[in-house]
């Protein structure tokens, strides 16, 4: 009997191998490393297979090819773009997370006991973050490029479970933390059973789990409709709830709230770009030809998402529930690129999704410096007068809430009108009135805390801006210029995402 | 088209002023003052040299362009960030730049002992940077960006004395308007842009006669919501008044010669877009109509002479917007009227602020009374203002806002004429309560406290004034002189035939004089006859008490915008937290009995939540079904 050795492909496959490589190598160091050196030792290592992945990724821009891994992994123009955006947002994440001072020094105690206490006070600080990160990152990068429907759900739960941990982490209102990593895996793992159910049945529609058996299946309309149109149905449940959108979106106020900020951050800007990318891919080629099926679907889920995102955002007193109700919003205007179905939807995703992960980032940064003796202060009610205290922290964070809220001259504004126009130009011109309309509502809780934060007199009550470490300033500073400079000379990006943004079958 | 160079340094030097006083901080202190007022002055200068360049060539060789650089490009759709400088805006450039050159000369003075004036004129750069973005965008999509400039530019300097408790809500009141109209324009642009296919002016202009009506009347009525809010007209008026709570300067720049007349620029700007699309251009009509009626009878009743004269912007930004929307006759005195308007309402509001300075800040008219005598300086500047905005001549007013009531009369049936008596209603009632100022602030018996000692103001104040008096004297009569500005803007605008004469040009001038000599009888009689009462009397009419109140329109904002926005809100927090939660959470409650340790932590929620998801995705099978069957 003929064996022969699978072809893998090394060099595709290799950002991801570099990252597993790297998370392994984590494991070991917090295992053998002296606690005086594990923390910079852990950054280093992190920092540094991010970096390199991220050239790898450059390395392999140009290659198109869907044999990698026997198929299993497509390395395609729309790929290594939506890797390259997982891994700056990581890095500028990292630098966040390397603030030891968010995490629990023993997770696996129990909240409040002496053991707890003991290693807070000797300092043993564990730091198995960074290798979960980078594990949770290798998911995050397999999940759009993967080319059937068992490597989709492998990279789906590669990037879930270390999310999961990682949202348990807080140090302070552990329990908070603990309570919502626990709500996100539970609920987790109900969507990812939907998922697989969506699976099992696309799988019985076309007798093939990769994309491209799929789309001939649609195609040549073989099958079974009920089938086909049920697998479409689950699938797009497990992907709808990883990206947030209403009504699958009710554990991310929750977990935004209580996991460590430094993770929502990283969390909110990468699965992000990672769901998305996923779903992207999937629905424009196996998917695309029964368009006619799910594009109502979706075209309800999508304005439902934004306009609901958009209005109870309105109504929250927390800064991290607002953030995580923009992020369902954002959500929702991210699903026109969906439907758009055409190149320029594509283009415009990829861009809204780039743009969107850096300005996170970049808020959610400003939310770790904002402090009282407790910790975090994320009631709004005392952001009051931050203008007047520390006038640049202010100033960054409503440059980002600007550009969440589109106003022009930020990537922002570049994101929305291109994906909406995109979405308009392919006849789906209901969806867009809904997001111009909830964009419009939106733009009021925006700017209702840069007037609280600039022209209100401040309280006091112990709350004040910690000077930034030059980590976290970095992140900051990085992500503002992104954002302004994506706003004012968006051209050389969106062209470059021009000649890379197809797809390959 | 000619290119040109140098359009670029009109914007660029106000930003670079704003940006160097930002950056610099408080080591600005002692020159910033300087320096901003010098960015303004460098860029009227240029936009001096860009006119005399314009004059040189030939009538349709005048409009120069500048491509700054690709802007967006998705798919086929591309937009540069370009300037375009033609007849129409040059006008605005040098109102902006000259307009706030005095202004920031006058703020020297009248924000001397504010030790955050650097700030002050930081931002006053930054508006003056944003205006010109406004005017000299190419596309409506760089006109945007200078829309939203501007109103960024406003509310920094609305709220720069936010130690003022009624700051917050003129501010968000001033936003949310403002809200709703950038709303407007950003769906026109969006209708444009599918229906056209581009959203430059000059691409629009070309593709309009292949367009359908319905989409251009969609365009036309989204750019009037949009010029509704930034220029303050019916329905979304409501925020000018409010406004007033910023320094004065502010107001007189923003709030009287530019910002507001944002509106006004933009629609004459589309006027391709509403000459095709007639039932959008009736609708401007209509506004600007009940505007200018609804502005002048608030200006009746208000004792603050800051927002008795918001009213009376309201009111005349009424007249250019009734005059911009009677078509191609009308673009020209829509324009002459801002202009004229330009002067002598930026005029009057540093006489206001001048005469606030000499009295302690007090906005209050009725406790004003014969500062002639003290303020001769002032009291001349804004004497020869109110004459010109009454509309005697030979002043200002006279020639613009009469050859918007001529138009309106003669164009044509009905609508003419009752289009032509709002207007010439509206010169009665701004000649009543103008003259109502007058009389209140500087004749009379004085009625001021006794700590209070009226004095005139400083030179680096008055003088401003004095420009702009001399402005409200004769700019009417130099634009209109042969014609000049109607010659200057005719290649930007379609050639139009003969219309009806209804009525004699001269017949029309003395209608409205004999207007405005009742309204300013009527004043007279009321309140030079009598003694004024320092304190607003209790005992007036309905019609007076609805009048002070703004003719209800904090009401009407309230019942319309506000209530059921919240109600949606409150509602959908309480579904999203209680309803469903509570439902499914008092399920969970009895399987799980008396845990009450555990509901603590969990309370069921995740149960809810997964409920939810299992809703959804039975409603995911039943959309499908749907469309499916």
């Amino acid at each position: 009997m003929e064996f022969s050795a699978p072809v893998l492909n090394y060099t595709l496959l290799s950002p991801m191998l570099i990252l597993l490589g790297g998370a392994l190598i984590g494991v070991l160091v917090e295992a053998f490393v002296s606690k005086a050196l594990r923390p910079i030792t852990q950054l280093s290592v992190t920092l540094g297979s991010l970096v390199l992945a991220l050239v790898q990724v450059w390395k392999i821009r140009n290659e198109q090819s869907t044999g990698a891994a026997m198929g299993s992994v497509v390395i395609d123009g729309p790929a290594v773009l939506l890797q390259a955006s997982i891994l700056i947002i990581s890095i500028i994440s990292v630098f966040l997370i390397a603030d030891t001072e968010q995490f629990t020094a023993l997770a696996a105690s129990l909240p409040g006991s002496e053991e707890e206490r003991h290693a807070l006070q000797t300092g043993n600080q564990v730091t198995e973050v960074y290798p979960l990160t980078l594990f949770a990152v290798a998911g995050m990068l397999l999940f759009p490029v993967s080319n059937d429907l068992i490597t989709l759900f492998v990279a789906l739960e590669m990037l879930s479970l270390p999310l999961y941990l990682m949202a348990g982490l807080s140090r302070r209102r552990r329990l908070a933390s603990q309570e919502s990593a626990l709500k996100y895996f539970l609920l987790g793992a109900f969507s990812s059973a939907f998922f697989l159910f969506g699976a099992a049945f696309l799988y019985g529609y076309s007798a093939s789990i990769t994309f491209a058996g799929i789309r001939d299946a649609v195609v040549g309309s073989g099958g079974n409709d009920v089938f086909l149109l049920i697998g479409i149905a689950f699938l797009s449940v497990g992907l709808l709830f990883k990206v947030g959108a209403v009504p699958f979106h009710a554990w991310s106020p929750d977990v935004y709230q209580g996991a460590p900020t430094p993770v929502t951050a990283f969390m909110a800007a990468a699965t992000k770009v990672a769901a998305f990318g996923a779903m992207l891919r999937i629905y424009y080629t196996s998917f695309a030809n029964a368009q006619w099926s799910w594009t109502p679907m979706l075209t309800i889920i999508a304005i439902i998402t934004m306009v609901f995102g958009s209005l109870v955002a309105i109504a929250q007193r927390d800064v991290k529930r607002m953030l995580a109700y923009s992020s369902i919003a954002h959500a929702g205007f991210l699903l026109t690129g969906v439907i758009a179905l055409n190149k320029a939807g594509l283009e415009a995703s990829i861009f809204y999704l780039f743009a969107y992960g850096i300005t996170t980032v970049g808020g959610f940064a400003i939310v770790t410096l904002v402090r009282d003796s407790a910790g975090e202060v994320t009631d709004l009610n005392r952001w009051k007068g931050l203008g007047k205290r520390s006038p640049w922290v202010a100033t960054a964070f409503a440059g980002f809430l600007l550009s969440f809220a589109g106003i022009p001259l930020t990537s922002g504004f570049i994101g929305k009108f291109s994906i909406f126009s995109a979405a308009y130009e392919s006849g789906a011109k209901s969806v867009v009135i809904a997001g111009v309309l909830s964009s419009a509502i939106a733009a009021f809780f925006y700017i209702r805390v840069i007037v609280l934060m600039f022209f209100t007199d401040p309280v006091e009550d112990g709350t004040s801006v910690v000077i930034p470490s030059s980590l976290t300033s970095v992140t900051v500073i990085f992500s503002m210029i992104v954002t302004i400079a994506l706003g004012v000379f968006p051209a050389p990006v969106l062209n470059f995402i021009s000649t890379l943004a197809t797809f390959i079958r | 088209m000619t290119t040109s160079n140098s359009l670029v340094y009109l914007i660029a030097l106000p930003l670079l002023g704003a940006i160097i006083l930002i950056l610099a901080g408080r080591r600005a202190d002692k020159w910033g003052h300087i320096l901003g007022t010098l960015m303004s002055a460098s860029s009227f200068v240029v936009g001096l040299y860009q006119l005399s360049q314009m004059l040189g060539r030939s009538n349709q060789a005048r409009p120069v362009t500048q491509k700054l650089f690709e802007w967006i490009s998705v798919g086929t759709f591309k937009v540069d960030a370009a300037l375009l400088l033609d007849q129409l805006s040059i006008c605005f450039v040098l109102l902006i730049t000259g307009v706030g050159t005095l202004i920031h000369i006058y703020s020297i003075s009248y924000m001397s002992h504010d030790h955050d004036r650097r700030r002050f004129f930081a931002y006053l750069n930054l508006f003056i940077a944003a205006m010109l973005l406004l005017v000299l965008g190419n596309s409506y999509l760089n006109l945007y960006v200078g829309w939203e400039g501007v109103g960024l530019a406003s509310y920094l300097l609305i709220g720069f004395w936010n130690q003022k408790p009624a700051y917050a809500t003129a501010s968000k009141k001033a936003f949310v308007m403002n809200r709703i109209g950038d709303m407007g324009l950003s769906f026109a642009i969006m209708i444009a842009f599918a229906s056209v296919g581009t959203v430059s002016f000059e691409g629009i202009k070309e593709h309009v006669h292949h367009t359908s009506t319905g989409a251009l009347t969609a365009i036309g009525i989204m750019l009037l919501v949009a010029a509704t809010g930034k220029s303050a007209q019916f329905p979304l008026q409501a925020w000018l008044g409010d406004a007033m709570a910023g320094p004065t300067p502010v107001s007189a720049l923003i709030h009287a010669a530019t910002m507001v007349t944002a509106g006004v620029y933009l629609i004459t700007r589309s006027s391709f877009i509403f000459d095709a699309a007639p039932t959008a251009q009736l609708l401007v009509v209509i506004v600007g109509a009940i505007t200018l009626l609804f502005g002048a009878l608030i200006g009746t009743a208000k004792d603050d002479i800051k927002k008795a004269l918001a009213a009376s912007t309201m009111s005349q930004i009424g007249y250019m917007i009734l005059g911009a929307g009677l078509g191609p006759v009308g673009y020209a005195f829509a324009i002459m009227h801002l202009l004229t308007h330009g002067f002598f309402k930026a005029g009057m509001f540093l006489g206001a602020g001048s005469v606030m300075h000499g009295m302690n800040d007090e906005v209050n008219m009725r406790k004003y009374g014969a500062l002639r005598k003290f303020m001769p300086i002032t009291f001349a500047t804004f004497g020869l203002g109110y004459l010109a905005i009454l509309g005697v001549p030979p002043f200002a007013g006279f020639y613009s806002k009469d050859m918007i009531i001529e138009t309106a009369f003669n164009s044509g049936g009905t609508k003419g004429i009752i289009l032509g008596s709002v207007t010439l209603l509206g010169a009665g009632i701004t000649a009543f309560y103008m003259t109502r100022v007058m009389i209140l602030t500087f004749t009379g018996k004085s009625r001021w406290d006794e700590e209070v000692h009226p004095h005139e103001s400083p030179l680096l104040m008055w003088l401003p004034m004095a420009v702009l008096a001399i402005g409200s004297v004769s700019s009417g009569f130099l634009l209109s002189r042969g014609d000049a500005l109607v010659n200057w803007l005719a290649p930007l605008f379609e050639e139009h035939g003969e219309h009806s004469e209804l009525l004699k040009p001269i017949v029309v001038s003395g209608l409205a004089l004999m207007m405005v000599a009742i309204g300013v009888a009527i004043a007279f009689l009321k309140y030079s006859r009598q003694e004024v009462a320092s304190v607003a009397p209790e005992d007036v009419s309905v019609f007076t008490k609805i009048a002070r109140q703004d003719l209800m329109q904090d009401r009407f904002n309230e019942a319309v915008f506000m209530r059921p926005g919240q109600h949606l809100t409150q509602v959908l927090v309480k579904t999203d937290e209680a309803v469903i939660d509570g439902a499914v959470r008092g399920v969970g409650q009895m399987a799980m009995g008396s845990g009450a340790l555990l509901r603590g932590v969990q309370s069921g929620f995740v149960r809810s939540y997964a409920a939810l998801i299992l809703v959804g995705a039975v409603l995911l099978i039943a959309a499908i079904w749907v469309v499916t069957n």
